[in-house]
């Protein structure tokens, strides 16, 4: 098998009428996903919402019961190890080789990865850089924090230079601290020119981060743009939040239902959307401008972390 | 089930080689409690079986008894660092470490991770067995130059051992649930081949069941290389050995694909 086929100019990763179940259990109900090269794309849903199944299927851990998926213009399942070759995966849990010394985990996986032999020391030493883990290259990895031990994986992720790299959740249970270091690294990643793909709940996450997000619930995509195009078209300029009592917000959310009024729940208060479209209408309340977290909310009918 | 990454065709060397490299880098941090653990035991079972039977029986089959112990340990010492190795690093690796996920995500397929891991401990196992021996010529067992053939003996059986151990690794999600293994399967093994008593004497349907026993082939192959090589036989043995390494490994790709791949 050669690796040196050309990438395609196609989509980094195509999904067409994807279906993955488990047993009686369906976590990819249909997918259709396009990802256009060289930007960072976030897949936001709420947990269970299919991500990390979607994640497997494009390293090839998961086959799908049917549908079309391609990754660089590879087809999978067939051509799953030359897209491999060319992609790199931070996954949720860590899997590290926790026994072995952080220079030995990327030298590891250096061979994995076919690095050649005269530039794979070169490339260990990138992505310690990277890691920031110069100075513990010789430590168990098992003795790094939580955050080292994800910057290690996501150094391991890139150790041959991928083209594209999937993150999946790479910042759940972090200290904000450790999150925005690791957004800094994401944003570099992206100004290289390398395609991320970053599946999360965390909405801020995909808000500041993703120049597209597709949001995902029930194993399908219900939306797919720019955080900007998204926001306008699901909630709006502004919003407004109710607070009120339990009994107030089921007495509103049904006024509102029957007036053509948009709202989606938000914990002790009731948002109304799209309200500069509805003055007069909506109830008085606190004014802001509306978040993709509106929109998350509105269309997977959850709430969030 | 996907063909592409559970069929055992297409390994790549680069991808095998990887494999190979990182089970030397892990074992470069374990060699001396893994070497103690695989050379220890049976030496102390030969010395134990060697003194405390050899005081009740001098000779079997024209062999002192401690020599034919000696020979016979080579397949025990195999035994525990092929087979218990391949089947608790697996179930670790898989179950708890989540290892094989990372490296199923780099261009490394299950076949080629079965593979590597199965030669690498198999050869280990052919070092490690010429243990035993070494301890027996200090009892007076003859060096002979066919012994020079026992590590690659080991390392033979090893590989299908090794196999054997990674397709029951896939069977339990905990280390318990493979103790119905070393009970019910590995203790068998080990007392059905020929190492403490010569199977020749027991009834015809036992001799059958070793002879699907790999340690049976091993241990024979082992004695042979010590006290006399009979060609034909020692083919039939060679034979049975490929053939059951073939069958293994097999089943183990297949297996651990399934528990691996959704």
């Amino acid at each position: 098998m050669s690796f040196s086929r050309s990438p395609t100019d196609s989509a980094a990763v195509s999904i067409r009428g994807l279906v993955k179940r488990f047993g009686d259990v369906v976590a990819v109900n249909g997918l259709e996903l396009e990802v256009p090269g060289r930007v960072c794309y976030g897949l936001l849903g709420p947990n269970g919402a299919g991500k990390s199944t979607t994640m497997r299927i494009l390293t090839g851990q998961a086959i799908a019961d049917s549908g079309d998926a391609s990754v660089l213009g590879f087809r999978l399942p067939a051509e799953s190890k030359l897209a491999r070759a060319r992609m790199g995966i931070c996954p949720q849990e860590s899997n590290l080789d926790v026994d072995l010394c952080v220079r030995d985990v990327l030298e590891v996986f250096a061979r994995l990865y076919r690095v050649p032999a005269g530039e794979r020391s070169a490339a260990v030493d990138r992505a310690l850089a990277l890691a920031g883990l110069q100075s513990r290259a010789r430590d168990k990895a098992v003795k790094l924090s939580g955050g080292m031990q994800r910057r290690l994986l996501i150094a391991r992720a890139l150790i041959h230079q991928p083209e594209l790299v999937l993150l999946d959740e790479p910042t759940v249970g972090l200290d904000p601290q450790v999150r925005q270091e690791l957004w800094s690294l994401i944003v570099a990643l992206r100004e290289s020119g390398t395609t991320v793909l970053m599946s999360t709940h965390y909405i801020e996450e995909a808000e500041r981060l993703a120049d597209r997000v597709a949001i995902m619930s029930g194993g399908r995509v219900v939306a797919e743009g720019t955080p900007v195009e998204l926001i306008r078209r699901f909630a709006g300029r502004e919003v407004v939040d109710v607070h009120a009592s339990m009994a107030q917000i089921r007495d509103l959310r049904a006024r509102a239902s029957a007036d053509g009024l948009v709202t989606r729940p938000s914990g002790p208060a009731l948002t109304f959307l799209h309200a500069e479209d509805a003055d007069g209408r909506v109830p008085s309340g606190a004014r802001r401008a509306a978040t993709l977290e509106d929109v998350f909310v509105r269309l997977t009918g959850d709430y969030v972390e | 089930m996907n063909p592409d990454r559970s069929t055992a065709g297409g390994i790549e060397l680069p991808a095998l080689s990887a494999v190979w490299v990182r089970e030397w880098i892990v074992f470069r941090y374990f060699w001396q409690t893994r070497t103690f653990a695989a050379i220890v035991e049976p030496v102390i079972m030969l010395l134990a079986f060697g003194f405390g039977f050899g005081k009740l029986v001098s000779h079997v089959e024209g062999i002192p008894y401690i020599q034919f112990v000696g020979t016979g340990v080579v397949a025990t010492t195999v035994l525990f660092s092929a087979t218990f190795a391949a089947m608790f690093d697996s179930l670790y690796k898989r179950r708890y470490q989540r290892v094989y996920d990372a490296m199923l995500a780099a261009p490394v397929d299950v076949s080629e991770i079965v593979t590597g891991e199965s030669l690498f401990l198999g050869v280990r196992a052919g070092v490690y067995g010429t243990a035993p021996l070494v301890v027996a010529f200090f009892f007076g067992l003859p060096p002979e130059p066919a012994m020079l053939l026992v590590p690659f003996v080991g390392a033979l059986t090893g590989v299908g051992m090794a196999a054997l151990g990674m397709l029951f690794g896939t069977l339990s999600e905990t280390f318990d649930g493979l103790s119905y293994v070393v009970s019910g399967v590995l203790t068998p093994l080990f007392l059905l081949a020929g190492t403490f008593f010569p199977l020749n004497r027991m009834p015809h349907w036992l001799r059958v069941v070793a002879w699907f026993n790999p340690l049976y082939h091993c241990v024979e192959l082992v004695r042979n290389c010590a006290f006399g090589l009979h060609p034909l036989a020692d083919l039939v043995h060679v034979g049975a050995l490929v053939v059951f390494a073939l069958v293994v490994w097999r089943l183990a790709v297949w297996r651990t694909a399934a528990r691996l791949i959704d």
